[in-house]
């Protein structure tokens, strides 16, 4: 990918993020996602009716490489049933570990297929998907 | 000053995390190699050419320590950092002596290490917390010490110098009003003793916890010096070996009076070795004179820092090398990285002073923390720096 088009992706999701700020509605599970190797300090709440995740909020303070992944991936995430969103997240997991992906999966994602080359930076990408992968570990567990 | 002392200082960095760790002078580093090539061996106990040297060493440094803080030799208790000092306090002398009720007095700006500990303790044993008010400028004075104590105040716990404001407390006025209402004076010197003379005895302390790893010595090493008749009513977090006076199989066992009763096992020789010569190094410049080169560089810094546009300072007043920091709209750890981008190593984060957010209305800062190896030309590039961050993007993404 281009990398003008790359930054502009990541820019435009960290300072426009979608669906960030809390809403009041009981209906949502809630995880809070401190990136334990720096200072990232996100909550997600997220919202799940018949296995399809209908909603993803998210809020708090983070880094440019954090708030952008998880707007992203609020976006990608939406509308898909748990199954769905479990095959996403494992392929953006492998994506960013430098393992095997299916890159046809991920679309937007994709702009962080070089954040390995900053090893310091990989936690901050993968921090919206180890929340929403806890969420899913609560659901289950239930 | 004496940057040829510092091999780091070879490479081309800005090293200005200084309130995380120090660099380390060649003659600190030399001692250490010097144990682990020429006289490897434990303390105690060893008769031998190599043992005797190592012994001189290890017991020599608590003289080093004592003569530097202005203590007893016997009141120096070699630990593994900061950390670990104020938890011997809190749960070796603290948990024995106070009951439920009995107040003790911290502010919001005392770094993690000095708050985690007494609100375990109040778990335990229900002692209350309060928090004593900071000014505008996130310092405490005198007068809001004052004003917390009641007749249930029993400790006062407080970093000399904090880390994130770098606010100098006047221990010398709080230790008296201490004595004077027996109240105990618990400080914690991580900030401080690296870059000011500190006095145990003219500022009337109690308790006295730091780092050696903050003042140019090697990390996994620590002090705490606790006032000799507190001492003996302390009780010894660990136990094992070298803290013992005799154990029968009847079960009765008698432990060492002194230090040696705190430091169970074998301590981090090498460690102490390298703090002691550290120590030296530091009086060989003079740490007065250290902390006015320090004040005079951030008064540089800030002055330079106003004229950026962008940049939101915190705690431009206070009186140490430690300034926290914002660029306008981007994340301190954006900030962090995009600097690194220059080879200028900064902090950023909470730095361990979680709740000083009440007050500050902000989680994350960007720290420059100054040592006497920093120099304008330091300060110089960091502006360089921050003066062309409107293009920051460019770089973290």
């Amino acid at each position: 990918m281009d990398s003008n088009l790359r930054r502009e992706i990541i820019l435009d999701n960290y300072q426009n993020p979608m669906n960030k700020g809390v809403i009041e509605d009981d209906g949502y599970l809630k995880i809070n996602s401190n990136n334990e190797s720096c200072i990232d300090n996100l909550d997600f709440f997220v919202k799940i009716e018949d296995g399809i995740l209908k909603d993803i909020r998210f809020d708090g303070e983070a880094c440019a490489i954090s708030t952008s992944a998880t707007s992203i991936m609020i976006r990608k995430l939406i509308g898909k049933n748990i199954l769905e969103v479990r095959k996403i997240l494992k392929n953006y997991n492998n994506m960013i570990n430098e393992l095997e992906y299916d890159a046809d999966l991920l679309g937007e994602l994709n702009v962080y297929d070089e954040i390995c080359k900053q090893p310091n930076r990989k936690n901050c990408a993968l921090l919206p998907s180890v929340a929403i992968e806890r969420i899913l570990s609560k659901l289950e567990n239930k | 000053m004496n940057r040829e002392d510092f091999l780091m200082l070879n490479e081309d960095i800005v090293y200005l995390d200084n309130g995380a760790t120090t660099l380390k002078p060649k003659e600190v580093v030399q001692s250490m190699v010097d144990y682990y090539t020429k006289h490897t061996s434990n303390i105690h106990r060893g008769e031998y050419d190599a043992a005797i040297i190592t012994n001189q060493l290890y017991d020599g440094a608590r003289d080093v320590v004592a003569k530097f803080i202005n203590s007893e030799s016997s009141e120096v208790i070699f630990t593994s950092g900061s950390t670990m000092s104020i938890n011997m306090v809190v749960f070796g002398y603290m948990k024995k002596h106070l009951k439920r009720g009995d107040e003790v007095l911290l502010t919001k700006s005392e770094h993690a290490s000095n708050i985690l500990p007494w609100m375990k303790l109040s778990e335990d044993i229900g002692i209350t917390i309060k928090f004593m008010e900071l000014n505008e400028d996130y310092e405490l004075t005198v007068e809001s010490v004052l004003k917390s104590i009641t007749e249930r105040t029993k400790v006062i716990s407080i970093a000399q110098v904090t880390n994130v404001v770098g606010d100098v407390r006047d221990v010398d006025a709080i230790g008296k009003i201490c004595k004077e209402k027996k109240i105990l004076f618990n400080v914690d010197g991580a900030q401080s003793v690296p870059h000011m003379r500190v006095d145990f005895k003219k500022s009337n302390m109690d308790f006295l916890s730091f780092s050696g790893h903050k003042m140019c010595g090697p990390s996994g090493v620590g002090v705490l010096i606790v006032k000799k008749e507190l001492l003996d009513e302390m009780e010894p977090l660990c136990y094992g070996g070298g803290m013992n006076q005799s154990f029968e199989a009847d079960m009765t066992y008698e432990l060492k009076v002194g230090p040696s009763k705190f430091e169970a096992g074998t301590p981090p020789i090498a460690e102490v070795i390298g703090l002691s010569k550290a120590i030296q190094y530091l009086e060989k410049i003079g740490i007065e004179k250290i902390h006015e080169y320090e004040v005079e560089l951030k008064k540089y810094l800030v002055k330079e820092l106003e004229k950026i546009p962008n940049i939101i300072l915190y705690n431009k007043n206070s009186n140490s090398g430690i300034l926290a920091f914002n660029i306008d709209g981007v994340f301190a750890q954006d900030s962090a990285i995009y600097l690194n981008h220059f080879n200028i190593y900064v902090r950023a984060g909470n730095h361990c002073a979680k709740i000083l957010k009440d007050n500050m209305k902000i989680k994350n800062t960007v720290r420059v923390s100054m040592y006497f190896y920093n120099n304008k030309k330091d300060i110089d590039r960091l502006i360089e720096a921050l003066k062309k961050s409107e293009d920051i993007f460019k770089i973290v993404i």
